[in-house]
């Protein structure tokens, strides 16, 4: 079943002029896509565009996002709406919340939306032991939680908190915005495989990347290759490999 | 009422007024007043004195018009000096004769004052406009040797102890509102905690506007003797009117050797509507003095509320190893104006002071802060570290910082770290992306902002004030 239907899309930075032209895609349960392509390509633009940034706005086309048993167009709602009913992003910068603490932090967004579906939230205790639970898939030990919000966190701490509030927000569609991107082999590794443990038949990831570096943990089902805000190219996960030993260029020539 | 101050409703829920019998003194200032507000309340003739002196020195004395702030000029012979209810006009009762629509304001404001509903770790003394409605707890405190109880009653039962403290920390003719206040000083607190006792639980004093036009003259007074400790928290509502309230109050804390006071507020007075109609002014004067060696005065404010806000909690060091501290949260939206800070005066040996201030402004509101750290030639090895932080909330809203440094020694130590800030874009939208929505946003960045000063809060009142900025905000964001 769809999870995800991108029609003829088209974005930009508030003014200025289109990055994204016409992106069609679509994703279904289960399935994790990467989408690949040399910077400026657009491909961040997408994610943040699918997650809603005030910066962007679309021109053209329609997000449709399958949810409850209906289509709705992710271009028509507040990005907590979006995220309430289950896109989320991690980020390719994470931002700093200064004095939150990130266990405050977790719990007041999961309680939120918590909220928002009609689900009874979780006290304190309850929510520490999912807290407890989810931090062993990535490797964290309890002192971050007590941590600001990626304050004088390293690259890739900020990058394993993101898979952290992933584990515990449960997404249907994830967004993984070049979470390969600065990590060393180890945190890579740790991040890639706390990805692949969150994969359900239920959910769906998109996985924006400039290099395959993450794909060697994840095989995706279906690889984009954008250029110049298109899809140039669609196939499995042998075109990964292509762009890797080819390069960029190979996939701009008829 | 207008159409504006319904919609206020929303968001200021203690804007009601109690309909109650009161008596109310005909507006205007003159020794005539005086000498009915010092009769009304059965004063010693010390007082009335005292009164009449700070009287004829301030008749004398111009509005003074240095802060940041615009104050439309106040008349004050359209002022009336006392207001009380009927029920509690010759001072407090025991609560079971108290007016039972009293005890509901209170009950309505969230501090129940009867034996079975109050609160349990907190004595509370409820002012409702000049008087004492009644205090909580004083039984039990008595058996410690702690004197808590009303100002107009201490004057009666306790006269040596006012005449000897009353006016040594805010001398009468310190400043115009210093002797206002002192020439018709109302209702307030006085707390009196003998040698070696540390105070078992907090107390606080909740102070309530009701009468229109009639200004409000808090005077409390907080002595800890060699050794003693206590917390002490503070918290205050009005009406919504359209026209302004004058609130002047002045606090005086005493700290001999070795003792500790903790002076806590909550600050919620009416603040106007958006169009700047109607709030309360709230001019305070409030000020410690570190008498002993190693004593230690700590201020927290919350300031949410009021439409001008003028004060400077503030601590004279004059003993050695001395250390005073100033917490301050000041939130000012729609019009409303705050110019506050504190002043730290280093007079002894080793004193140390700290200054936190986080000031938020929204909508079309102006936060100051002005302070103060004077090391005088005497003060060896004082040490000073200051921290105020500005947070402005849309693009309306101003913010300003007036640091002043007097350094006379120079063993000393001071730091000073400021920053403005605005709420960035990216954090709104990373909140927002986990399923905040927007008010919620704001709301974590600005308790995380606060969170420094929150936490030096006792805990229930952190929570108070946590809800009371969520409150305000909501209405400020989107």
């Amino acid at each position: 079943m769809s999870i995800l239907k991108i029609e003829g899309l088209c974005a930009r930075v508030v003014d200025g002029p289109d990055i994204l032209k016409g992106i069609d895609l679509a994703v279904e349960e289960g399935q994790i896509h990467a989408v690949m392509g040399p910077n400026g390509s657009g491909k961040s633009t997408l994610a943040r565009v699918l997650a809603g940034h005030p910066d962007y706005e679309v021109t053209r086309g329609k997000v449709l996002y399958h949810h409850d048993g209906e289509w709705l167009d992710l271009t028509e709602m507040e990005p907590h709406e979006r995220a309430t009913a289950g896109v989320f992003m991690a980020f390719q910068y994470p931002v700093e919340i200064p004095g939150v603490s990130n266990l405050h932090f977790l719990q007041t967004a999961f309680n939120a939306q918590c909220r928002a579906q009609g689900i009874p939230e979780l006290d304190a205790f309850e929510f520490r032991e999912l807290v407890a639970e989810k931090q062993k898939l990535i490797e964290m030990d309890a002192s971050y939680l007590d941590r600001e919000v990626n304050l004088d966190f390293s690259g890739g701490e900020k990058k394993r908190n993101e898979i952290l509030q992933m584990a515990i927000l449960n997404p249907r569609l994830a967004l993984l915005d070049e979470t390969d991107s600065g990590l060393d082999v180890d945190s890579l590794r740790i991040v890639a495989e706390g990805v692949q443990k969150l994969q359900t038949p239920r959910n769906a990831m998109l996985l924006i990347t400039h290099y395959q570096r993450m794909l060697r943990y994840i095989t995706p089902d279906v690889v984009h290759v954008l250029a110049d805000g298109r899809i140039l190219r669609t196939g499995d996960h042998t075109l990964a490999e292509e762009v890797e030993n080819r390069g960029y260029e190979w996939v701009r020539q008829p | 009422m207008s159409e504006a101050l319904k919609n206020k409703n929303r968001q200021y829920k203690h804007g009601f007024v109690t309909e109650i019998e009161q008596e109310t003194f005909p507006k205007g200032l003159n020794e005539s007043i005086i000498r009915q507000i010092s009769a009304r309340k059965n004063e010693p003739p010390f007082l009335l004195d005292f009164r009449l002196k700070a009287y004829n020195w301030w008749k004398a004395q111009p509005h003074p018009n240095w802060a940041a702030l615009d104050i439309p000029p106040i008349d004050f012979d359209e002022i009336s000096y006392f207001s009380a209810p009927k029920s509690v006009l010759d001072g407090p009762k025991s609560l079971d004769e108290v007016d039972p629509e009293l005890l509901r304001t209170f009950d309505r404001l969230g501090v129940p004052l009867h034996e079975r509903e109050r609160l349990a770790g907190v004595a509370v003394d409820a002012v409702f406009d000049s008087v004492s409605v009644g205090t909580t707890h004083s039984e039990m405190l008595e058996e410690h040797g702690i004197i808590f109880c009303s100002f107009s009653e201490a004057a009666q039962k306790h006269p040596e102890l006012i005449q000897k403290y009353l006016g040594r920390v805010v001398p009468p003719t310190d400043n115009f509102y210093a002797a206002l206040n002192s020439a018709v000083f109302s209702d307030g607190s006085f707390v009196y905690v003998p040698k070696g006792v540390k105070c078992p639980i907090d107390l606080s004093t909740y102070f309530r506007i009701n009468a229109s036009n009639t200004g409000q003259f808090e005077r409390t007074l907080i002595i800890a003797e060699e050794g003693a400790s206590v917390s002490y928290v503070e918290g205050c509502t009005a009406p919504m009117r359209d026209n302004n309230q004058l609130h002047a109050a002045i606090v005086e804390l005493l700290a001999l050797d070795d003792a500790s006071i903790k002076y806590s507020t909550v600050q919620n007075w009416y603040g106007g509507d958006e169009e700047g109609r109607g709030g309360i002014y709230n001019f305070v004067i409030k000020r410690g003095r570190c008498e002993g060696q190693r004593s230690h005065i700590s201020w927290t404010q919350v300031e949410a509320g009021s439409a001008i806000t003028w004060k400077y909690p503030s601590v004279i060091l004059k003993g050695n190893d001395s250390v005073g501290e100033f917490y301050s949260v000041a939130l000012t939206n729609n019009r409303m104006q705050a110019d506050t800070g504190t002043k730290m005066v280093h007079i002894g040996k080793n004193t140390r002071s700290t200054i936190v201030s986080k000031g938020i402004s929204c909508e079309e509101s102006r936060n100051s802060y002005r302070g103060l750290v004077r090391i005088s030639p005497g003060a060896e090895n004082a040490r000073n570290f200051s921290q105020c932080d500005s947070m402005l909330v849309g693009d309306t809203s101003s913010a300003n910082t007036f640091p002043y440094l007097e350094v006379h020694n120079p063993t000393a130590i001071i730091e000073h770290e400021a920053t403005t800030s605005r709420i960035s874009d990216d954090q709104l939208f990373y909140l927002q992306s986990r399923g905040l929505d927007a008010e919620g946003a704001v709301s974590l960045l600005v308790n995380g902002f606060c969170k420094e000063v929150f936490k030096t809060l006792p805990l229930e009142f952190s929570v108070e004030a946590v809800k009371l900025l969520e409150m305000k905000l909501e209405h400020s964001v989107g």
